[in-house]
């Protein structure tokens, strides 16, 4: 096991070397265009048409954004309930006050309209 | 070749790498922000390992809150990110440069 | 179900989480978010909390599995991040309404940070110093980027997330590298598992990687780059506040990690570390003496000040480290000050702060250049201010462990340092004004917190020793 290491210190000097070689690289010899179509949010080799944020209401992504957010801190949940009963009433008690706090933030946004669809 | 634990950290160490260099490398902010979610999960890669090498639930554990804290950061990110937008209409990272030294 | 430990523990940070919470509900009863409300309660939430702070003074402990320490090192800091962040909302309101930012919006997320900053400093373990880290960090991104008005906000909140989260991803892999090293990653499993002078390779990475990390969120050379930015963006009132509350939760995770945990291995990192407080000083002042902009002079400042506290982790042992923290707790004081006169003198509403807004000013507003001139004497280093004993104890506890050189530097740049400081008050003093600029604001809570702060900042030159002793005494 402990042979490897010194071989995992190469490579990681190895990809270190490379990766300021590429940006030494870059920084000299690459040409430089500046181009509006590099500026767009998604570069997908096609020119995009019209304002990419018209079709669709700015609620969406706030939506989106909130849904991120909830989703993953849900993820705390599973471990839980598969440990639910041994954990008792202090792992109970700490969820509860872990979902108080996620449910005041969802209140905030409900409260400032993120969900309302006018 | 059975597949040992210094496999997965070397591969971690790999999808750091790329991280890194994407983060310091690309143009596109949007692009930015998913090289700096592999570096994340990079390292969540060495914590799992890590974890079931020595069985270990605690690298486990720690996994499930950089997820939690990754996706907080991306979703304050995407939001100052829209606000960029309308500010210059562009997600190149040279419309960073008002200021400078 | 919870130890009283457990709750006594977590007890401030416990009420600044529940007056966060007070403060978002009270701002959704108000549709414009100009409920005046929201000020008294968060500053009577940090009042509440440094009290209670204060209170556990030799009554906490290990908590929580051991991944919550409050000995008395923790209420310490927990009681100056207080004073930070109601500071910090004295001198934001006026500033937020002329700017057209929504206090409902800021207090929240201010009293987040300074919950994030306590986590940090009360934290046993590298995972919940990792959530503090975070907490702190995605409150102040949101704070940086308040000001929608000006497009400088979003791009100094941006820089400051992209390179905030690069570092951030450093310093995991650094836990992760240590967790695999060590299989713990509590401060006290570390130090137990990482006591040989030449540890394994892997070891020495994840050392690195955090140190790179920490360097990051200390803004020290050569991972500065981000902080004039950030500062010069930033809502001057959040730039007061990250100019010092994270910087001392993140010197305090220094000291417990670095200066205890790895002090073992100090053979690894301390040539590297004394090469970066050496590098981080230098730059620092160099590129603050030709700034033009009090914010940039004063982010190349607290840049320059980061070198000096690092001189303390070098160094090492119960002296240096209370040292440290007396620099601290000075430096807090000074900063907080400068930009509070930095946000009164900026008289011309365009956001921008240039050094000749300053020209005449003394004369003309004699408690701004009263209280200017003990900051600048303060962060110069001149006695008889707290800056000096700062200086003076830190540099002294480095001399004591042999690292001769280091100080030279350190008191070479002190002296170039006190250029740029000091021209401020030839400014104030001995200039006249160029051109006719609007009044400076009279306000009370500006008043009060400038005579505040330089008092502290005097008393605290008058009896050095008394609180050199009381940091002593609360060392780990």
């Amino acid at each position: 096991m402990n042979d490897n290491f010194p071989i995992l210190i190469l490579l990681f000097l190895v990809a270190a070397v490379v990766v300021l070689a590429f940006l030494a690289l870059t920084v000299f010899f690459g040409p430089k265009r500046p181009n509006p179509d590099k500026g767009l949010p998604f570069e997908c080799g096609t020119v995009g048409v019209g304002d990419a944020r018209a079709p669709f209401p700015i609620k969406y992504y706030l939506a989106g954004i909130i849904f991120a957010v909830f989703d993953v801190e849900l993820a705390f949940l599973y471990p839980w309930a598969v440990a639910f009963r041994d954990l008792r009433l202090v792992g109970f008690v700490s969820m509860m006050i872990f979902l108080a706090i996620l449910a005041v933030g969802l209140y905030y946004a409900v409260r400032r309209g993120v969900f309302e669809w006018k | 070749m059975t597949i040992q634990l210094s496999h997965y950290l070397l591969l971690s160490a790999v999808l750091f790498s790329i991280g890194a260099a994407g983060v310091l490398t690309r143009k596109n902010l949007i692009v930015i922000f998913m090289a700096l979610e592999l570096m994340m999960n990079a390292v969540n890669l060495s914590f799992v390992a890590v974890a079931r090498y020595m069985g270990d639930a605690a690298g486990q554990l720690i996994v499930f809150f950089v997820i939690c804290v990754a996706a907080a950061e991306v979703a304050v990110g995407l939001a100052i990110l829209i606000a960029l937008w309308r500010h210059k209409g562009s997600m190149h990272i040279d419309t960073l440069a008002a200021m400078k030294w | 179900m919870y130890s009283s430990t457990d709750i006594i523990g977590i007890l401030p940070e416990f009420l600044l989480v529940i007056t966060a919470i007070l403060v978002l509900i009270l701002d959704l009863l108000d549709k414009r978010g100009e409920t005046a409300g929201v000020v008294p309660l968060s500053l009577v939430g940090f009042i509440g909390a440094g009290i209670v702070s204060a209170f556990l003074w030799d009554r906490g402990g290990y908590a929580f599995y051991d991944m919550v320490v409050a000995d008395n090192f923790t209420t310490v800091f927990r009681v100056l991040l207080c004073f930070i962040g109601a500071i910090t909302v004295l001198v934001s309101p006026a500033y937020l309404r002329y700017r057209d930012i929504r206090l409902g919006e800021y207090h929240p997320l201010l009293i987040i940070a300074v919950f994030g900053m306590m986590v940090m400093v009360s934290a046993a373990d590298l995972l919940l110093f990792f959530l503090g880290v975070e907490t702190l960090s995605i409150a102040l991104y949101v704070l940086a980027c308040l000001d929608r008005r000006d497009s400088r906000s979003t791009e100094a909140a941006l820089k400051y997330l992209i390179l905030g989260a690069f570092s951030t991803a450093f310093l995991l892999y650094g836990v992760a590298l240590l967790y695999a090293v060590t299989g713990f990653t509590s401060y006290a499993g570390i130090m137990e598992n990482l006591r040989e002078t030449t540890p394994d390779p892997l070891a020495v990475a994840g050392i690195g990687f955090l140190l790179i990390g920490f360097a990051f969120k200390v803004a020290a050379v050569p991972f500065h780059f981000w902080s004039p930015d950030v500062y010069q963006g930033a809502p001057t009132p959040i730039t007061a506040f990250m100019s010092v509350g994270p910087k001392a939760a993140a010197f305090v995770a220094l000291i417990r990690v670095f200066g205890i945990a790895l002090d073992g291995t100090a053979d690894v990192w301390m040539d590297a570390l004394a090469i970066v407080a050496a590098l981080t000083m230098t730059l620092g002042n160099v590129v603050a003496l030709r700034q033009q902009n009090i914010k940039r002079m004063l982010a190349y400042s607290s840049i320059a000040h980061a070198g000096y506290l690092l001189v303390g982790i070098v160094a090492g042992g119960q002296r240096a480290f209370a040292a440290l923290s007396f620099y601290l707790v000075a430096y807090a004081l000074m900063n907080l000050g400068a930009f509070t006169v930095a946000m009164l003198v900026n008289r011309r509403g365009d956001g921008d702060y240039q050094l000749e807004d300053y020209k005449g000013a003394g004369f003309a507003h004699p408690l701004l250049g009263a209280t200017m001139a003990i900051f600048m004497f303060s962060l110069a280093g001149i006695p008889p201010t707290a800056g000096f004993f700062g200086k003076l104890y830190l540099f002294s506890a480095a001399v004591e462990k042999g690292y001769v050189l280091l100080v030279v530097i350190a008191v070479l740049n002190s002296a170039l340092a006190a250029y740029y400081y000091l021209r401020i008050l030839g400014y104030m003093y001995m200039a006249r004004p160029e051109r006719e600029l609007k009044p400076v604001p009279r306000l009370g809570a500006y008043t009060f917190t400038l005579i505040l702060t330089s008092a502290i900042i005097l008393f605290i030159g008058a009896l050095p020793a008394g609180m050199l002793n009381l940091l002593f005494a609360a060392l780990p």
